[in-house]
């Protein structure tokens, strides 16, 4: 027999805790195989998205746009739905609830999401008709009755509930006046330079202000005519909409005799003071604080769901959120704390006439809040920055002007999401734009980028339009959206990030992926695309020379050794160790082309060359010729160390200070057959002129006269990303080392997929340099693992399947008919 | 009921299907693919961890990616070109992208494998 789960309250918070709890099933049954579950809302409507409303109210959208969960929804996961009969008792020695109909519903386990309501002010006139708060649909259909009738609405408090009630409002056609106690809008989330930005920027649209007012009675007959304030003036009003403020909805629970301060005060596992009711959502307090925003409900919801279902692996341990208003052409985003504190530093950038403001706070070098307007582009980076705690002294005299000021390729050059058309292309790879993405956010309930990835194909190919995706999904969910989670899982079959399984691959010695699925507590068996191949990776980097790779485990161009194109076929680029070549190479390769009827060759952007069009099946034919040449793989296809570009250098060049193509081999020799997280490139240039464009390749070497200069953590692609000095050495054999401990290093620590330039900025320049120029030892022994791991990578895949291995790969089984 | 037998009540399999043999079954890698070329499409025939076998034709819905070509995990693939996600059984892409490829009864007896091409 299932117990018996009751959730009282039919909203985000604790719909989301029921959705969460049925991924924990163990079985495929639908809906919860360990509850019996009952829904007791007091709404006549199932769970709508509430962070929605704005738009509603602005006729954006509609209210069945924003239904999250259809009444089918329950009745798929067989589960009881009770609506428009709210609870009014909790009997906790007879373990039930009782509803205003008289209904009683026994409970084994109780979680409680009651939410919060508006605080109405007690003016006198208060009760009066056409005064209402903004919380519910049904406040949003008076509204928008009230608008065809009356013309003058007056919205009491100029907070973020506040600005997006009286934008709707305006947008229904009324004449709104804003009323704030204070002399700055939205104050809880701005300072004052951005608070007068916004509010010249909707005075601009033809909203109005009463600062620094005081309420003082609602006046009218049966209807509400007028507000009068303190000072005993007066303004005109058919609707008053109250947003002051919400409180914690805890009535219900307090007279159970739960636990309550200024909402149901619950533990790190979301347990009430009785541990069989749990409570999420706005009416709780945790650890003191009250949160009103969605992202830290959904975070609550996950640690509840866990604990029903008795996994019990994790807490709740409190969120930092951020800010962004949804009022269509205004960008602003907001998080920590913003007004700086004795010791603090701030980082300002003003620029009135085009209406852009910036502001960092920064306690010794690592951000405590932000503040931006007009230009919010880098909120969410500067948010994750935040929330890292990351140290930003290597990049702070840049920061504000954000992570995107050298070229973003592929969409121009857009920094204000919100004053975008409609039809502005977003993603250039699939063409997807920005009303697409919108659309796609409203209709399916959106709250995350991986979802609008799925659905709209958005920054899901090259990922250079991330940071717009993210503006875009912050400003149309606004505070709902979870930009970056405070840890992110590497995908849907695992709650472990990158970092917590590189790390238990290293302590615990795990050694095959069934080991590593197993100790970690996968939820599929065999993993999935994106997992599969990481933990391939992960396991070769750091047991090079006991893991067994698994083929079926790399994505395709790594198991055919080939670059697969879109018609299916395969590309093929022999290595030319520092792009030097002879001519019985070339003439090789001629041969080759022409036996094998390669439909085009083209020199590449590293000075090899790439044979388009080759068949699968006449891949290992083709290498064996190539092998025989004295040709190896050239690993164009891999997430593997790619080549060393060089210029001609002091042999021929009359600028040269080095031999930079002697010295091009000999880091190729070194580093070729390498797999690594993603692509890796190298160059050398002969001297300052830097022909071969060092500074902006993973590792570069630009020789001077005295030595080399040696530079990490470049790139040519997305987004480019000149590199930064690591330091200068005196001669080759220093180079080398050097080279090998940055390469073992990048190897052993960064995540699968991130290239050496997110990573540098990610951990930051000074810890690469503490460990490969600050102590030796560790570079020495850094150089060593790269070595031991070479050993076993340097052999010629080309030449293996030449000679027969993995022969199914590539031979298909002809049938006749 | 497991895959194979659903798929034989939807299929209405009473060896009542034309049966081709295609292949050892120890010929097709664990969580791998071979391609099957006939004289008018190529077929892809997957082996998943538990050793079922499923065929359908090595195209993807949305570009027409070779399907065989893609990583293999629990019974789905996904396309090396764009990363849809195929079911096996259906050749139904699992949400939220929509699509089907064509499938084709599949079997394994005494370890080799079957495909009814009709």
């Amino acid at each position: 027999m299932k117990e018996k789960l009751v959730l009282v309250g039919n909203g985000m918070a604790g719909v989301r805790a029921l959705e969460e709890l049925f991924k924990h099933n163990t079985t495929e049954e639908k809906g919860s195989d360990q509850y019996d579950i009952t829904v007791i809302g007091a709404e006549p409507h199932p769970n709508y998205n509430r962070i929605m409303l704005s738009p509603v109210l602005a006729g954006e959208q509609t209210i069945n746009d924003i239904i999250l969960n259809s009444p089918e929804w329950y009745e798929e996961n067989n589960i009881e739905l009770v609506t428009g009969d709210p609870a009014i008792e909790i009997s906790r020695i007879q373990r039930s609830v009782i509803t205003e109909s008289g209904k009683e519903f026994p409970y084994d386990r109780l979680l409680i999401a009651t939410g919060s309501t508006p605080f109405i002010i007690p003016v006198p006139g208060a009760e009066k008709e056409g005064v209402l708060g903004f919380r519910d649909i049904h406040d949003v259909d008076t509204m928008v009755q009230a608008a065809k009738e009356y013309k003058k609405a007056v919205v009491i408090g100029g907070g973020l509930l506040g600005l997006e009630a009286a934008n709707g409002l305006m947008k229904q056609g009324m004449d709104v006046t804003v009323v704030h106690l204070l002399d700055a809008l939205m104050e809880r989330q701005l300072d004052k330079p951005a608070s007068d930005l916004l509010k010249a920027s909707l005075e601009q649209r033809g909203m109005k202000f009463l600062m620094e007012a005081q309420t003082a009675e609602i006046l009218g007959d049966k209807r509400v005519t007028s507000v009068k304030f303190a000072d005993g003036s007066e303004v005109e009003a058919d609707l008053v909409v109250m947003a002051v403020g919400i409180r914690p909805n805890f009535e219900l629970a307090q007279k159970a005799g739960i636990h309550c301060e200024r909402g149901i005060v619950v533990n790190d596992t979301m347990q009430t003071f009785d541990p069989v009711i749990y409570s999420v959502g706005e009416c709780v307090q945790h650890r003191g604080a009250c949160y009103g925003l969605v992202a830290p409900l959904f975070e609550q919801a996950k640690v509840a769901a866990n604990h029903l279902a008795q996994v019990g692996s994790t807490r709740y341990i409190g969120s930092m959120t951020s800010t962004k208003l949804k009022v269509t052409g205004i960008d602003l985003f907001s998080a920590g704390e913003f007004n700086e504190q004795e010791g603090d530093e701030v980082l300002q950038m003003q620029d009135v006439a085009s209406g852009v403001y910036k502001k960092l706070v920064l306690k010794d070098n690592v951000i405590k809040g932000a503040v931006m307007f007009g230009d919010t582009m880098d909120g969410t980076w500067y948010f994750s920055l935040m929330r890292d705690a990351a140290n930003i002294a290597d990049f702070r005299r840049t920061i504000l002007f954000g992570q995107h000021d050298l070229g973003d390729a592929g969409h121009g050059e857009a920094s204000a999401v919100m004053s975008l058309p409609d039809d502005a292309e977003i993603c250039g790879c699939n063409g997807v734009s920005k009303g697409d993405i919108v659309q796609a956010i409203s209709k399916n309930g959106i709250f995350t980028l991986d979802e609008v990835r799925a659905h709209t194909k958005a920054s899901s190919s090259c990922g250079s339009c991330t940071g717009l995706v993210e503006s875009i999904l912050a400003s149309t969910v606004g505070e709902g959206y979870d930009a970056t989670p405070s840890k992110k899982a590497i995908c849907a079959c695992t709650d472990c990030s990158h970092d917590e399984v590189i790390d238990a691959i290293k302590d615990h010695e795990l050694k095959t992926m069934p080991v590593v699925r197993e100790f970690l507590e996968w939820k599929t068996p065999d993993g999935c695309a994106a997992c599969r191949p990481a933990l391939n990776y992960y396991l070769m980097a750091r047991w090079p020379e006991e893991y067994k790779d698994d083929a079926q485990s790399r994505f395709i161009n790594e198991r055919a050794h080939g670059n697969i194109q879109k018609d299916g076929t395969y590309s093929v680029v022999p290595r030319m160790f520092g792009g030097l070549v002879k001519p019985n190479e070339l003439r090789a390769i001629a041969d080759v082309c022409d036996k094998f009827d390669v439909p085009e060759m083209k020199v590449t952007g590293g000075q090899r060359i790439d044979l388009f069009g080759i068949k699968k099946e006449d891949l290992p034919a083709m290498w064996k010729d190539l092998t025989d040449a004295g040709f190896v793989s050239g690993h164009a296809y891999g997430k593997a160390m790619r080549t060393v570009k060089t210029c001609a250098g002091k042999t021929w060049c009359r600028f040269g200070t080095q031999n930079s193509t002697g010295l091009g081999v000999k880091l190729e020799e070194l580093t070729w057959g390498s797999y690594m997280q993603h692509k890796f490139k190298l160059a050398v240039s002969g001297c300052p002129r830097n022909c071969a464009e060092a500074t902006i390749k993973d590792f570069g070497v630009v020789c001077v006269d005295s030595g080399y200069e040696l530079h990490i953590g470049g790139n040519g692609g997305i987004k480019v990303r000149v590199t930064d000095l690591l330091c200068k050495v005196e001669t080759e054999e220093e180079v080398l080392e050097y080279c090998a401990a940055f390469t073992q290093k990048y190897r052993e620590e960064a995540h699968y997929l991130e290239r050496t330039a997110p990573w540098v900025e990610r951990v930051g320049l000074t810890y690469i340099k503490e460990c490969i120029l600050d102590d030796e030892n560790e570079r020495k022994a850094l150089a060593e693992r790269f070595r031991i791991s070479q050993k076993v990578a340097q052999v010629d895949p080309w030449k293996e399947r030449a000679e027969g291995q993995a022969s199914h790969e590539f031979t298909q089984i002809k049938i006749a008919g | 009921m497991n895959t194979n037998a659903l798929k034989k009540e939807l299929t209405g399999d009473n060896d009542m299907n034309d049966w081709t043999k295609v292949v050892a079954l120890d010929d097709i890698p664990q969580l791998g693919s071979r391609v099957i070329a006939t004289d008018t499409m190529k077929i892809a025939v997957f082996r998943t961890a538990s050793d079922e076998v499923f065929a359908m034709k090595d195209e993807c819905p949305h570009k027409k990616g070779p399907l065989s070509q893609g990583i293999v995990h629990g019974t789905s693939v996904t396309c090396p070109l764009h990363n849809w996600k195929i079911d096996l059984a259906s050749g139904e892409v699992l949400g939220p992208d929509e699509g089907c490829t064509n499938v084709f009864p599949a079997k394994v007896e005494s370890g080799t494998v079957y495909i009814a091409f009709s």
